[in-house]
């Protein structure tokens, strides 16, 4: 699903976010990247998001190489990708039911198939009866939910999270967390950055650990051992 | 559900949910959201009435001006050629020529294809009607001899500035004739500062319509700061430029039609303010004058033409600012 060779980042002005890294997460797999914060985290979602490119090296999501993928098709690549913010980034001018209908909305999809889909990410996320609400009228937790919905509401074969319980107290955490795996057990593959470690330890999944840019556990092997 | 997706997707395209293989629909998917688009974004410009309003009235203005100033030149030209059709020739003949020599050149005249007709006033007519309106009656009284010379008023054939020169010149040429007068001259000079007017008129619609086009660009400049947050949502979850675009465009367009329906208020409000004091100068020099008013094809024409402003300001304005805003 995902496969980083040997990627490189490094920011105008010199500074190295990621350095050297090489790893895979295949369809339907679900793992979690940790690191201290300006580990590289968000900049390793942000390069597959093409919300940054690589400095060197090449990132292939779907068998897609990045590199190669022309502006005109980064919206339609984009679509294909869930992707939840920690600060969740809703619209405050509109319901949560348009904040979830946006991505249909920007699809194409009719109106009646979209609001089937709307409330069906709603119910899975347990906010079906809050659909007609301002998404300011909501709880933190209720919030980052909402913004699960939108991000899964396009079916995405993917999943990238930023984050996405660093708001929540241990409780909500845990839910949020749970959630996730319900959508793994559906086929969704999906990468969470998080530094909640405590949390991470419990759910037993993949962990990829970056430190200073360098990806430290969880990386490919071979190319680990090419590294030494 | 995405499960059964994954090995089936190729073999079956028509049972996917997936909207990129839904090939049917494109178009009407795009009409919908057109459409979608224009009501959201005419809807937000009314629910922020007090701003909309203020960029409205200024378009208005810049729209209203040239405007006027396009009907009242034609108005003037409609004016002229009003004049042009009663454009008289008069013949004034030799002092003491005879009603007989009067009648003869009145014959001969009639007889010119250039003259599509001919007046003839004797020298007692003309002193009659002299006396009559000039007042001057008693000192009229006190001459031994009529000073006024035979008249004849010729209306030519043709509208033509050159050929009605060369009629004069033929006229003047004629036996008895003394002076020949018309007044082609200053209708000659009022169509030069007409046409000058016109001139001075389209450079400044020109210069408008490029301030109306940057009034837009800059308050649709204002409304795509105010919708950063939006577009970069929206060009998250894969919203294309044209997406993200659109509803500005349409900012602009409403601001651009909504500014020229009132430009053509404004316009309409003033030519039935001027109707009045016109129609009576008009009566006072013995002519009747309607003042010639916007046709619905004007109308629509200004629509057009200002919707157009508006969109191309807001596409410019859309092509400086909004492209400069991606995710971060």
């Amino acid at each position: 699903m995902i496969k980083f060779d040997a990627v490189s980042k490094r920011y105008p002005g010199g500074h190295e976010a990621l350095n050297n890294i090489n790893f895979h997460l295949d369809k339907g797999e679900i793992a979690f990247l940790t690191g201290h914060s300006g580990a590289g985290k968000s900049t390793l979602l942000k390069l597959i998001m093409l919300m940054e490119k690589a400095s060197t090296g090449q990132v292939f999501v779907n068998n897609q190489n990045l590199n190669r993928l022309s502006k005109r098709q980064l919206p339609y690549f984009r679509r294909n990708i869930g992707l939840v913010f920690q600060d969740h980034q809703l619209l405050f001018d509109r319901s949560v039911f348009e904040n979830v209908a946006l991505p249909l909305q920007i699809a194409g999809y009719d109106s009646r198939e979209a609001a089937r889909r709307v409330r069906a990410a709603l119910d899975k996320v347990g906010l079906l009866k809050k659909e007609n609400l301002n998404p300011i009228a909501l709880s933190g937790g209720e919030q980052q939910r909402v913004g699960i919905a939108r991000a899964v509401v396009n079916k995405p074969d993917l999943l990238l999270a930023d984050e996405p319980t660093g708001n929540l107290d241990p409780q909500l955490s845990a839910e949020i967390m749970a959630l996730f795996e319900e959508f793994n057990r559906v086929g969704v593959s999906m990468l969470i950055a998080s530094h909640d470690l405590s949390l991470i330890a419990k759910l037993q999944h993949r962990i990829l650990t970056l430190d200073h840019g360098r990806m430290i556990q969880g990386a490919d092997e071979k190319a680990a051992s090419e590294l030494s | 559900m995405a499960a059964s997706r994954k090995p089936t997707v190729r073999k079956k395209p028509v049972k996917s949910d997936k909207p990129r293989q839904k090939k049917t629909g494109g178009i009407s998917n795009l009409l919908r959201n057109h459409q979608q688009v224009a009501v959201d974004s005419l809807d937000r410009l009314l629910a922020s009435a007090g701003t909309s309003a203020l960029t409205w009235v200024m378009i208005a203005i810049a729209i209203a001006l040239p405007l006027f100033l396009v009907l009242v030149l034609q108005n003037l030209q409609q004016f002229g050629s009003n004049i042009e059709e009663a454009t008289q020739i008069s013949i004034y003949m030799e002092l003491g020529s005879s009603d007989a020599e009067l009648r003869s050149l009145q014959n001969n005249l009639n007889g010119n294809p250039a003259i599509s007709e001919t007046m003839a006033i004797n020298p007692t007519q003309a002193l009659d009607e002299f006396r009559a309106l000039s007042g001057f009656g008693d000192v009229l009284n006190g001459l031994s001899e009529n000073p006024l010379p035979p008249v004849i008023a010729v209306t030519p054939a043709t509208e033509s500035l050159d050929q009605i020169r060369a009629l004069v010149d033929e006229l003047v040429n004629m036996p008895n004739v003394d002076t020949v007068q018309y007044d082609l001259e200053w209708l000659q000079r009022l169509y030069q500062l007409l046409n000058l007017a016109q001139r001075l008129t389209l450079m400044l619609g020109v210069l408008l319509a490029v301030g109306v086009a940057l009034v837009v660009g800059n308050t649709v400049r204002l409304a795509i700061e105010n919708r950063r947050d939006e577009i970069v949502v929206v060009k998250l979850v894969g919203g294309t430029n044209a997406y993200v675009a659109r509803p500005f465009l349409y900012t602009g367009l409403w601001y651009g039609v909504g500014g020229g329906l009132l430009a053509v208020m404004v316009v309409l409000l003033a030519q039935l303010i001027m109707r009045g004091p016109v129609s009576q100068l008009a009566g006072l020099y013995g002519g009747e004058f309607e003042l010639s008013s916007l046709s619905l094809g004007d109308v629509s024409n200004v629509l057009l033409l200002s919707g157009f402003l508006g969109w191309l300001g807001a596409w410019l304005s859309v092509l400086r600012h909004l492209h400069a805003i991606e995710p971060k």
